[in-house]
């Protein structure tokens, strides 16, 4: 075994075991709670992957996470803490649900790339604006995007009751799109091909994001601009040393990480509900940190704990039907546990489990 | 005009206390060097415990102590993930922030079984407002008498707490000579490495004030503002209260005026005066929304500097080696 295969072992094991930990913890409470973790797990398991209803759930789910888990991601890489993937996700889904509503009635694979530039220009300066006062006047991102999305969730409340609204509607929605300017659901795209499977929310923009999770991984290893990115956030001494930017490069992370955080919209918006809505967004972009620094800020990594998580979150809504004891927001503790042992606590067991690979390896 | 402006400073105060526990917290274990991002959900959990238990036993102290409890455990989880484990802080405190959102409601629901919420807790289960003595005879007094009548007098014990809190906080970080061993910590902690002082013990320390006092910040919201606790109480107080607190430059009288200076927004948002007198310059159809985001808005603004640079502690952030 040379040292590049023992390094990924020690990363993947030291990942796996945070993880258990973390389940550990959750099982713990699920106990407490006088239910029986073995019972919840095996619920969950079923309900994520037991029918075809439950995957297409499961992976409709992931689509969102991978959005937002390279939202945080690409910041991440640039030295940032962004945790306003809420907010930029449901400011650039309002950029999509607009393109949507305005030109309804023109073919799909004009409106959505407009989407796509809609969901990138509003994410993006929901984004940018931390990114900018981060840069420039050392305000502390952490605190400055949780405001933000505050300030994204008034915005769209009065937008969705005042503006949005259909004047005879009671509910703070937006009308329907045209049919139009929806992407093909799954078993729509399946049956082009002669296959047919169950319907549900899993749509096109799945393929969508797996192409985004390439294009990141290109980005951040395989150009300039991603190395520039890489070094900021790695040494910013040297970064200035070098004649990069930090400035620009911070400001650019958070633009990307915004539109990307974006795409929920178009998942959500323009994939699955067909109008702009309330809290489309709620709790995806906190789910995104979790789902980034477990998949350790890597797009396969990404793919595998966005997976994950859109299995809890399919098997959590499965597990609260079955027993009503355990809250959906099980999944909210999860991802807390998950953050402190795989991102907190990262190096709580690396020694041993170095010796561990060391002892393997002669 | 008058009385109005009587209502909106009581208000203010009653609203400033979260932010006053919380922001006194974080100086303390911000000057130790521990980043605290983490005092959100410290007031999360502390409302949902103090509520909780408060319910339980039907006593309002018993709540309080319990929520001390919680802030305990949550600075101890931070303190020992940052301190002892040196990973990274800021991660630390979004994952006890998160752990808390879920946590509470998770627990309220299987406990109560009302969608995140406790049961309304009875007069003697939660911190009642106390007239303060002479408040009645003091009124006729022009001025004063209205000042200590409606401003002063008639909180709960907790207000008269977390305003004590501030000249406290003071006394410690810059009087004692524990307090100079935490600024030193928090500066340079090699040299008080050399001393003979142990820095992490002293930046534990600082945590267990810091989890006492996040812990409280939320007991007056579920025990003594509301009667309940409710899902997502602290809506984003606890990172208001860190932003006041670098705002007032991690000074504890500084920090105090800037909640009450973001407290004073919160008052007046809601007041139809306000209302009337915006409504010429923001279309009204804006205006409930700009009034709704100003306090966050504004955190944005003072935190961005506009109202002079703050320098954080030198070694914040920095989990201390001596191989170094």
């Amino acid at each position: 075994m040379n040292e590049g295969h023992a390094n990924t072992l020690v990363v993947t094991l030291v990942t796996i075991t945070n993880l258990l930990l973390a389940f550990l913890v959750s099982g713990i409470v699920i106990w407490v709670l006088g239910e029986d973790p073995w019972f919840a797990l095996k619920t969950m398991l079923y309900g994520a992957f037991g029918y075809d209803e439950g995957l297409g759930y499961t992976l409709y789910y992931t689509t969102n996470f991978i959005f937002t888990g390279l939202a945080f991601a690409v910041g991440f890489h640039c030295g940032l803490f962004n945790i306003g993937a809420e907010g930029q996700a449901y400011i650039g889904g309002l950029g999509v649900g607009l393109v949507c509503l305005w030109l309804e009635n023109w073919p799909l694979w004009l409106v959505f790339p407009l989407a796509v530039l809609a969901s990138i220009v509003l994410g993006g300066l929901w984004g940018a604006i931390p990114g900018y006062l981060k840069a420039k006047r050392g305000s502390h991102e952490v605190v400055t995007t949780i405001m933000f999305n505050f300030i994204a969730s008034v915005v769209m409340v009065n937008l969705l009751s005042h503006v949005l609204r259909p004047p005879k509607e009671m509910s703070p929605e937006s009308r329907e799109f045209g049919e139009g300017v929806w992407i093909p659901q799954m078993h729509e795209i399946f049956e082009w091909f002669g296959i047919e499977i169950t319907q549900t929310p899993l749509n096109g923009t799945f393929i969508f994001a797996l192409i985004c999770l390439f294009l990141v991984w290109r980005f951040i290893w395989y150009t300039r601009w991603g190395y520039e990115l890489r070094t900021v956030g790695t040494n910013e001494t040297a970064a200035v040393y070098a004649g990069i930017s930090v400035s620009k490069n911070i400001i650019i992370a958070m633009v990307i990480g915004g539109g990307l955080a974006g795409f929920v919209g178009i998942n959500e918006i323009m994939g699955s509900s067909h109008r702009l809505m309330l809290n489309f967004q709620a709790g995806i972009g906190f789910t995104g940190i979790a789902v980034s620094l477990i998949g350790r800020n890597h797009p396969l990594g990404i793919l595998l704990a966005a997976l994950l998580f859109g299995i809890l979150y399919q098997g959590g809504a499965e597990l609260s039907f079955e027993v009503q004891a355990i809250d959906r927001h099980m999944v909210v503790l999860i991802q807390g546990l998950v953050i402190l042992f795989a991102g907190a606590l990262e190096n709580l067991f690396r020694p041993q489990i170095e010796q561990f690979v060391k002892r393997l390896a002669t | 005009m008058w009385n109005d402006l009587l209502l909106i400073l009581d208000a203010t105060l009653r609203i400033s206390v979260p932010f006053v526990f919380a922001a006194m917290g974080g100086i303390f274990a911000e000057r130790s060097g521990v980043i605290d991002f983490g005092l959100e959900g410290k007031m999360l959990g502390g409302a949902f415990v103090a509520a909780t238990v408060a319910y339980w036993t039907q006593s309002a102290w018993w709540g309080l102590l319990g929520s001390i409890g919680i802030g305990i455990i949550f600075s101890m989880i931070h303190g020992y993930a940052s301190i002892t484990k040196r990973g990274n802080q800021v991660v630390s405190c979004v994952a006890i922030n998160i752990f808390a959102m879920g946590l509470t409601v998770v627990l309220a629901n299987a406990w109560f079984g009302m969608g995140g919420k406790t049961p309304q807790l009875s007069r003697e289960a939660r911190f009642m407002s106390i007239e303060l003595p002479y408040a009645e005879e003091f009124r006729d007094i022009p001025i004063l008498g209205d000042i200590y009548y409606e401003i002063i007098s008639g909180h709960s014990i907790l207000v008269y707490i977390a305003f004590l809190m501030v000249p406290v906080t003071a006394w410690i970080i810059f009087k004692s000579s524990f307090g100079l061993r935490l600024r030193a910590t928090g500066e340079n902690p090699l040299a008080v490495d050399t001393t003979g002082i142990s820095v992490n013990k002293t930046r534990y320390q600082a945590l267990l004030l810091n989890g006492i006092l996040g812990g409280m910040s939320g007991a007056y919201l579920s025990t003594a503002h509301l009667a309940f606790f409710v899902k997502d109480m602290s809506a984003g107080k606890g990172y208001i209260a860190l932003a006041a607190m670098i705002v007032g430059k991690w000074r504890p009288y500084p920090a105090m005026f800037a909640c009450l200076l973001f407290s004073f927004l919160f008052a007046i948002k809601d007041k139809p005066e306000v209302f009337d007198l915006l409504k010429g310059i923001v279309p009204v159809k804006l205006l409930n929304s700009f009034l709704d985001m100003s306090p966050y808005i504004l955190t944005v603004i003072f935190l961005a500097g506009f109202v002079g640079r703050a320098v954080a502690p030198k070694a914040i952030g920095q989990p201390f080696s001596k191989e170094k």
